[in-house]
């Protein structure tokens, strides 16, 4: 039997034990002796989160496959464990082994969200490595981030030795063989980092240096030693077909993860250009998987996992250009083995209507639609091609079909917003509801139950908002209060609810988002006092934040409310994310002219992202 | 065909609590490709039931569920699909047919269970007390206060020993567990060393289900792998 590292009085101490075990169906044992190389996949954030990253367990199939690697698993421990674990001396171990990550040879960390920044402190002390790269030793893992925050990674720099740009697939086997390389002619850490700066997409933080301004932008940013590329370039796979690396069996959890079913990703990017959105601009180009390739692989991780239910992953699985085929042969195939088709957010129209009926049932259902802001003109300024009669019209033949439950999102915040836009909000709802008690009262079926739900927008970097200001917590709140009041002057303002998140988390993540290097002084202190599991509301605390704001003498408002100018040096500029400045300038302008850049399979706005060589910039021009 | 699983669980799944085991058998059978049989509606569930359920920590010789297949298959063959998709500490011991019926699901079989109570290394009450079992099984009556949610309750618990004696440096217990007098295995322990006058040291037991029992109307006990029959 496996060895655990936590005691059974441990174990029985805290919650949900079997988040620490390992040993999980498909879990990957190998003899540590056969291997050159011992990888700790972490996702900061407890078990159940981390285990329904696709983008995680993607790379820790492709590394097993590999025969000289070993790569185990390791998540935040829960903050009950957290604390055993600092009472008691016991250091963070990988699930598989269950041995302690501290001399693992890597520790490679996903970076989904800016609000784990403080659970990457909590793993490497848990880990017992010392969290700056400075001052970590030849013993110590290289402890290398990636994921959608890397392409800011500045306010976590002096904490990793390096940061992958762009999508794991490319560029990981040649870091692992220089990595081997350089063990067996004795090299030093520092030899390895660099001949790590010297691979695409590879990014070393000490090898740059930063100088500011007076007023605190910075002057310059810049390599500190000969050969080391001023920019570094995001990597992507092209070839969808043989630079894929497919998942064949999944790991399956003992307990319930939050997405407790097999994911297969349709494909990667997102061709509608919506300005806010980051995802939408740093994975271009839009590039879509073979629909026979899809569907061998869907047989497959069902076969190899058992789970019941099986769900598409995509910015925008709508503009999947064969989506007809697929559901239709997932409802086919799966659905007289009772496996649930769990489907993405669809755009509303007939052939979604109709799948949804089959899937699932529609009194329990509801429909979904995002128009992010309130208005068309606000519409029109986040390019985001979501018409009012195209809501109203789906909305209507929804209700035709027996809904009665609608969700709408939207965004708060906006630049160029006005109360207008804000009230269009509730105006949209009541249409929505208008269109439902239109349909003669025998037909309806109950009450119409329209949730709004409102966040604050956070200006992302390689966005075209990411010279946009942002609110104060206050402003926020003002703008939630004019949206909560002109829904209650509605007609039918019982049928419609209002939600909306709190604003203190949100301007936080807006730090995070655009800080610089010397926001790492503001993380590290809240972390010493105590932050962790920020992006968990039952332990977030503003305060702590506040406090460590103050003892740094680091200024929050120059980085979330002011607004950037063109030319000033962005802390990411470094990074070529595949998408050019001036595209973005281009879209920053066209967002002020209220002016709609179609999508890319209209019409190839020349982002940038074309000289890769593949997806939607080839395949679907008119 | 309704088919009778019984299964062990030891090492480090036995953190695996009562739901994900479920949870962990639905897919292992679903990986088996078993032909189960699944109840209408839009989540359509397995037809299947558990036994007992076994505390977090628990280990077992003798777990059980009843499941629903379409068409007949060997038992041998289900014992040795479902064994194919098992990971290290849970493993299939046998698979048997059994009578159709509400009346005879495992869950309302269960009256009488095994177990064998370990002492960690390290926690092991410090008193001589393999000596003392019979003594303390003679007592006339065995109170307890069993706390209820209003109110504390006194019982007596001897009526629901069977049996109890030294066994590998631990104690076997044979005890009630049907839903009327259910005894857990601890509270006849914690009991056993409060009347030698000894505080147990917390997590100091290990305890192992060896085995389930249905009771037939002689008061006998048969598991409830034994009331199903092994098919071709």
């Amino acid at each position: 039997m496996r060895k655990l590292s936590l005691s059974d009085d441990v174990l029985l101490q805290v919650d949900k034990a079997a988040r620490y075990i390992g040993g999980e169906v498909n879990s990957v044992m190998k003899n540590p002796n056969d291997v050159a190389i011992r990888f700790a996949m972490t996702f900061p954030d407890v078990y159940e989160i981390g285990m329904s990253n696709l983008g995680m367990m993607i790379l820790y199939n492709m590394f097993n496959e590999r025969e000289d690697v070993w790569c185990e698993r390791v998540f935040s421990p829960w903050m009950d464990l957290d604390k055993i674990m600092r009472e008691k001396d016991i250091p963070l171990f990988a699930l598989e082994s269950q041995d302690a990550i501290t001399n693992f040879d890597f520790l490679g960390i996903t970076l989904g969200y800016e609000m784990c920044y403080t659970n990457v402190l909590q793993i490497l002390d848990l880990g017992k490595i010392p969290m700056y790269s400075k001052d970590r030793t030849d013993d110590y893992p290289i402890v290398i981030g990636g994921g959608a925050c890397a392409y800011n990674p500045e306010p976590l720099a002096p904490f990793f030795d390096l940061f992958y740009i762009g999508e794991g697939e490319t560029v990981y086997d040649a870091l692992f063989d220089a990595y081997k390389k350089n063990k067996t002619r004795n090299g030093s850490r520092e030899d390895f980092l660099f001949m790590a700066s010297q691979i695409p997409g590879i990014y070393v933080p000490s090898f740059y240096d930063v100088e500011y301004k007076e007023d605190g932008t910075i002057k310059s940013f810049t390599p500190n030693r000969i050969g080391v590329p001023a920019v570094v370039q995001k990597q992507i796979i092209t070839n969808m077909e043989e630079g894929y690396r497919a998942i064949k069996a999944p790991v399956v959890p003992f307990i319930k993860a939050t997405q407790d079913r097999v994911t297969l990703e349709i494909q990667r990017g997102c061709i509608r250009g919506c300005r806010f959105c980051q995802a939408g601009m740093i994975y271009r180009p839009t590039r879509e998987r073979n629909i026979e390739t899809l569907k061998a692989s869907a047989r497959e991780m069902l076969k190899a996992t058992g789970h019941e239910e099986i769900s598409l992953s995509s910015l925008s699985s709508s503009d999947y250009s064969e989506l007809k085929e697929i559901v239709t042969f997932l409802i086919d195939e799966f659905k007289e083995q009772a496996v649930n088709i769990s489907l993405p957010s669809l755009r509303i129209d007939a052939f979604a209507l109709d799948v949804m009926s089959k899937v699932q049932d529609v009194k329990k259902s509801s429909l979904t639609f995002a128009p992010e802001a309130g208005s068309q003109r606000l519409r029109d300024v986040i390019n985001k091609g979501l018409t009012e009669e195209v809501i109203l019209r789906g909305s209507r033949d929804a209700f035709r079909g027996g809904w009665n439950r609608v969700k709408l999102y939207f965004m708060l915040g906006l630049p160029t917003e006005t109360e207008d836009d804000m009230k269009g909000i509730a105006h949209l709802a009541q249409k929505i509801a208008e269109e439902y008690y239109e349909i003669p009262k025998e037909e309806r079926n109950g009450k119409v139950q329209i949730t709004v739900s409102t966040s604050f927008f956070v200006p992302k970097p390689f966005t075209p908002f990411q010279w946009a200001p942002m609110f104060t917590e206050e402003e926020f709140i003002e703008k939630a209060k004019i949206v909560k009041a002109e829904i209650r002057d509605q007609v039918n303002q019982r049928s419609i609810r209002y939600n909306w998140h709190e604003p203190d988390v949100t301007v936080l993540e807006g730090f995070l988002a655009r800080g610089d290097r010397r926001a790492a002084d503001v993380i590290m202190r809240a972390y010493e006092k105590g932050a962790i599991y920020d992006a968990w509301s039952e332990s977030f605390s503003y305060q702590t934040w506040l406090d460590s704001f103050a003892e740094t003498g680091v200024d929050i408002s120059f980085y979330t409310t002011r607004k950037r100018s063109t030319d000033e040096i962005l802390p990411w500029d470094f990074i070529d994310a595949g998408i050019t400045k001036n595209f973005l300038i281009r879209e920053w302008e066209n967002a002020q002219k209220e002016s709609v850049t179609p999508n890319c399979k209209m019409k190839c706005s020349g982002c940038g992202a074309k000289r890769y060589g593949g997806g939607v910039c080839y395949e679907s021009q008119n | 065909m309704k088919v009778r699983i019984k299964f062990a669980k030891h090492g480090p799944v036995k953190f695996v609590g009562h739901l994900d085991t479920m949870r962990y058998f639905q897919k292992a059978i679903r990986r088996a490709e078993l032909p189960i049989a699944f109840s209408g509606g839009y989540s359509p569930h397995m037809i299947m039931s558990f036994a007992a359920p076994l505390g977090v920590g628990t280990e077992s010789d003798g777990e059980y569920f009843d499941m629903e297949l379409t068409e007949t298959v060997s038992t041998n063959e289900i014992t040795d699909r479902l064994n194919k998709q098992m990971v290290e500490g849970f493993s299939v011991v046998s698979a048997r047919q059994v009578e159709d019926g509400k009346a005879s699901t495992a869950m309302s079989l269960v009256a009488v269970a095994d177990y064998l109570v370990k002492f960690r290394k390290g926690l092991e009450p410090e008193i001589d007390w393999k000596n003392k079992i019979d003594e303390f099984l003679a007592q006339s009556e065995i109170l307890v206060m069993k706390k209820t949610k209003r109110s504390e309750k006194e019982m007596d618990l001897k009526a629901n020993i069977y049996s109890m004696h030294l066994e590998d440096n631990g104690i076997f217990y044979q005890l009630a567990s049907a839903s009327s007098n259910y005894t857990k295995p601890e509270l006849v322990t914690e009991t056993f060393f409060k009347w030698l006058g000894e505080e147990l040291k917390p997590f100091a037991m290990q305890i192992c289900r060896l085995e389930t029992y249905s009771m037939d109307e002689n008061g006998k006990a048969i598991s409830l792998e034994n009331l199903g029959e092994e098919v071709e």
